[in-house]
């Protein structure tokens, strides 16, 4: 098995650049519109019930939503690493990263608790999960992009 | 009866993502991710706006958590920025990360006054 060449991907969702993406909806809509579907339905469920486990009080540190989404991006970057990196099935990125992943994290909940925060008056805590997600996110992300890359070659060259 | 609003709004937002980002993508030609940028911006503002009604614990879980949690996303978001860093469009990474913090930080605000000063 060959190693195809790194793809140039910004968008893990869908980046018309990539001619595999471009083509994937045109040549399996039903296939990869119901895998993003049911992969966004596990990852909302399993946001749903951490945050029901965990939840915060109303101008508390919203800790469920960062965790989510701290480790929705640290798994983003390992599942991408794995998809540009190695050839995998038609439906692996649009049912894991697009469904599951993008179905777990969630932006509207981090702006709006956000806005909440500081309408009950606490900014301090409102700017620093704001900038704790941000950081925490982008750390994620880069980490998992770079361990998984480190553990594919390390395994491509045994 | 709450876990299947949730399903339902999920299986509706995620794949809404996935088309939205398509059709917004195929217009421009710039790096600068905008079909993700504009559902975490929509998503935000249609979550302010049913943070503004009177708590429904089915409105909440149908359109709520469901469909604008999963039609916005961080994953998506964070890869992007580490992306646009690695093409070395640090500028445009910074940019893109803090402008979509702010941009969906004033649509929920823009989505909440919004219904408050309608709903009273």
């Amino acid at each position: 098995m060959t190693t195809p060449p790194p793809e140039h991907r910004v968008d893990p969702d869908v980046d018309l650049r990539v001619p595999a993406d471009r083509g994937e909806l045109t040549a399996h809509p039903a296939a990869v519109l119901g895998a993003i579907s049911a992969g966004g339905v596990l990852g909302a469920l399993a946001r749903a019930g951490l945050q029901a486990a965990f939840p915060h009080p109303a101008t508390g540190f919203p800790w469920a939503t960062f965790g989510i989404n701290v480790a929705g991006c640290l798994l983003i970057g390992a599942l991408m690493a794995v998809v540009t990196g190695r050839r995998t099935g038609p439906l692996v990125r649009p049912f894991l990263g697009v469904g599951v992943l993008g179905g777990f994290t969630t932006f509207s909940t981090y702006a709006v608790d956000a806005q909440r925060l500081l309408a009950a008056g606490a900014a301090g805590t409102a700017l620093a999960y704001l900038a704790v997600t941000l950081v925490g996110a982008l750390l994620a992300v880069g980490a998992g992009d770079a361990v998984t890359t480190r553990l594919l070659a390390r395994g491509a060259r045994t | 009866m709450i876990v299947l609003l949730i399903a339902l709004g999920a299986a509706v937002g995620a794949p809404l993502r996935y088309l939205t980002d398509r059709a917004v993508q195929a217009r421009h030609h710039s790096p600068l991710p905008w079909g993700t940028l504009t559902v975490n911006v929509a998503g935000s503002l249609l979550l302010g706006a049913v943070a503004a009604v009177p708590a429904d614990p089915a409105l909440t879980a149908l359109v709520g958590t469901g469909f604008c949690g999963a039609l916005t996303t961080w994953s998506t978001l964070s890869y992007e920025t580490l992306r646009l860093t690695r093409d070395g469009n640090r500028h445009l990474a910074l940019g893109y990360a803090l402008g979509s913090l702010l941009a969906g930080l004033g649509a929920a605000w823009v989505g909440y006054a919004l219904t408050h000063a309608v709903t009273g």
